[in-house]
């Protein structure tokens, strides 16, 4: 059980989040600064170095096997005027959901 | 419509008790999601972007009024309102929780429904003719063979673990309506010379990272040798077919690697042997085609003979009525009656999504006006199947009022389009936005009309859901250096003149891609010969440069990419 880095196709910079789904209702959920799993990308704890990458993924690997979540992942972010967008549109829409009406 | 006998009703009480166990012991840290992941996906369990997603099997898209009120309870009270028509005449749940799914599949059968072979490499739900049994080109019901499919199929301990997923579909008819050349098996019923039923077995075909067109395997396969000559085709699949690569496991690379004629001789080879076999007996007898045939008889049906009259006068008297009709209604095998299409392509609307309210509004009108009976076709539209020409008008006010009376059917807004990256974990991206953009930007009155019969499909990616290989126009959306981009395909065709669409050349972006359709469907309008003549038949007469030239500036298919 790993947790996987959200390829960029770039050289491994930035900042990062975790982000896994839920095990119980699949639903999307960030590791937040309190250190709980949060359905809001905007209290995702946010880091920018190996070691706190390296950090996040035990924490991913530890909930994984603790069957909290499932699927946990880094991703890129980027923060603008205070809120948090995921750098990949896939993840983007994972966070603020789909992008049309539902019919 | 098929009922449960009591093999049926057990196995699948057997496997909601399986799953809900397992689902269980889930929950408890028992299994590990390694472990749980492929006995999720037996039973149609995704997990999406958002949630997990339930995947229901609707038998050769057959259902009744119960069972539709049944699908719309359960996205009522476990999902967001809503559900999504798929183009394998299944239906599909966004948003419901892990826990709540053994209850879900519990109540759907009580109303004989499941999501079993709905994922995995298994044999899928038997596709068929949503006209199925009511067409007035049918040569007969392909449903009890697609019923006995099922059966056969149905926790098949052999063809449990294929190489890849296996698909069939089934037609009765002179025209194809199930695309059964884009299928691993696609069948045909017809007659011999003596009129004598059977067979015509097409193999190798399908969509996805490399789209191919069936090639007929036989001609004429006698209806007693139809799971001779099925399990003959898997088994030779099975044993054959590539396991060291997922992208090169279907039979279509099996045909293609080893040769058509190679594969052909092994498969007549193992029907030979079957057909011998004393311990494994295959062999369709007619008193068991006759007891499913039962099932599937016309229901009694009155005659209406002024039903005809009443209908032209309330076309003269209702213009979006009568267009409806022109669009959405088809001829029936009886005079008085009429096959009536419901289209699930609002303009702006999310191709096959339907609210659990028009649900329970369709199931209302089956009931009424159409014995109970509803179909779902791969377009991802409803199908009311017997409704008498008297009451069409009536059917035509009730959706009205339901956001459902779009006259569309085969017109550039009936788009086929996958969820993409909406909602689903393989998409690049998005289909639903472009297929509401579309849909939006041929809406006044008028355009869609003149631009006359044609197929637009979309997919959020390779895997093809969206079947964009096969429509007239084709839409792929590709991510490239974190955009997306959408390639676009002219030519190809699902139905009798199967065919793969070419691509045009180099992609669009998303804001380009509405702009691009708008510029091919102007070059077709000013190169067709007349109105009568539809977007396909320009494109094979004129072919692609000219709709090159006006895409890119070059008509040279090297300079386009």
């Amino acid at each position: 059980m790993s947790v996987k880095r959200c390829k960029t196709g770039k050289k491994e910079e930035g900042l990062k989040v975790l982000t896994a789904n839920r095990l119980i209702d699949g639903r999307p959920v960030w590791y937040s600064t309190d250190g709980n799993w949060s359905r809001d990308i905007n209290n995702a704890a946010v880091v920018d170095n190996q070691q706190a990458w390296s950090c996040l993924e035990q924490v991913g690997r530890k909930a994984m096997a603790n069957n909290e979540i499932v699927d946990a992942v880094l991703i890129g972010i980027i923060e603008h005027e205070g809120k948090l967008y995921a750098s990949r549109l896939r993840e983007h829409i994972r966070a603020y959901g789909p992008t049309g009406s539902c019919t | 419509m098929y009922r449960y006998d009591e093999f049926d009703k057990a196995f699948v009480a057997a496997r909601v008790a399986e799953f809900s166990d397992q689902v269980k012991r889930r929950l408890a840290g028992e299994l590990t999601e390694d472990e749980f992941r492929p006995l999720r996906l037996r039973n149609g369990v995704y997990l999406q972007l958002h949630a997990y997603m339930l995947r229901v099997a609707i038998p050769y898209g057959t259902l009744s009024s119960r069972q539709m009120r049944k699908l719309a309870h359960i996205a009522r009270c476990y999902d967001r309102g809503y559900g999504h028509f798929t183009t394998r005449q299944n239906i599909q749940f966004n948003w419901p929780r892990l826990v709540d799914i053994p209850e879900i599949l519990s109540e759907l059968a009580d109303v004989e429904m499941h999501a079993i072979q709905t994922s995995g490499n298994c044999i899928r739900n038997i596709t068929s003719d949503h006209f199925a049994g009511v067409a007035a080109d049918e040569i007969t019901d392909p449903r009890p063979y697609a019923e006995i499919l099922r059966q056969w199929s149905s926790l098949h301990p052999e063809f449990s673990y294929l190489p890849r997923k296996f698909k069939f579909a089934i037609i009765g008819a002179q025209t194809d309506r199930a695309a059964i050349q884009l299928h691993d098996i696609g069948l045909r019923l017809n007659r011999n010379a003596v009129g004598e039923l059977g067979f015509s077995f097409y193999i190798g075909g399908g969509q996805g990272r490399t789209p191919m067109v069936a090639k007929l395997l036989h001609e004429f396969i006698p209806v007693e040798n139809l799971l001779h000559y099925a399990t003959a085709i898997v088994r030779i699949y099975n044993l054959y077919g590539r396991r060291d690569n997922k992208y090169k496991a279907r039979i279509k690379i099996l045909v293609h690697e080893t040769g058509f004629g190679q594969l052909r001789e092994d498969i007549d080879v193992e029907f030979a042997a079957l057909k011998r076999s004393e311990r494994y007996d295959l062999t369709l007898l007619q008193a068991d085609i006759e007891a499913i045939n039962a099932y599937f008889c016309t229901p009694d049906l009155e005659n209406h003979p002024n039903g005809r009259d009443t209908l032209v006068s309330l076309r003269l008297k209702d213009q979006a009525f009568d267009c409806w009709v022109d669009k959405n209604v088809t001829r029936h095998k009886h005079p008085d009656y009429a096959i009536v299409t419901i289209s699930l392509k609002a303009i702006g609307g999310i191709p096959g999504n339907a609210t659990a309210a028009q649900m329970d509004i369709v199931a209302d009108l089956a009931e009424r006006y159409s014995y109970n009976e509803l179909r779902v076709s791969y377009h991802q539209n409803l199908v009311l199947p017997y409704v008498a020409l008297q009451d069409l008008y009536a059917v035509y006010n009730v959706l009205v009022a339901s956001s459902l009376a779009s006259a569309n059917i085969g017109q550039i807004s009936d788009i086929i389009a996958c969820p993409g990256l909406d909602y689903c974990s393989l998409a690049n991206a998005r289909s639903i936005s472009i297929a509401q953009q579309i849909s939006t930007r041929f809406s006044r009155p008028g355009y869609q009309e003149k631009i006359g019969e044609i197929q637009l499909n979309i997919s959020g990616c390779i895997n093809a859901c969206g079947h964009h290989h096969a429509g007239h126009i084709g839409i792929l959306g590709v991510e490239k250096k974190g955009t997306e981009l959408y390639q676009l395909t002219l030519g190809g065709s699902a139905g009798n003149r199967c065919s793969i669409g070419e691509i045009t050349g180099h992609g669009f972006a998303a804001d380009e891609i509405v702009d691009a359709v708008e510029t091919i469907i102007h070059t077709y309008l000013s190169l067709r010969i007349d109105h009568g003549e539809p977007f396909i038949d320009a494109y094979r007469r004129i072919g692609m440069m000219p709709f090159r030239q006006a895409l890119y500036g070059t008509a040279d298919k090297t300079a386009a990419e």
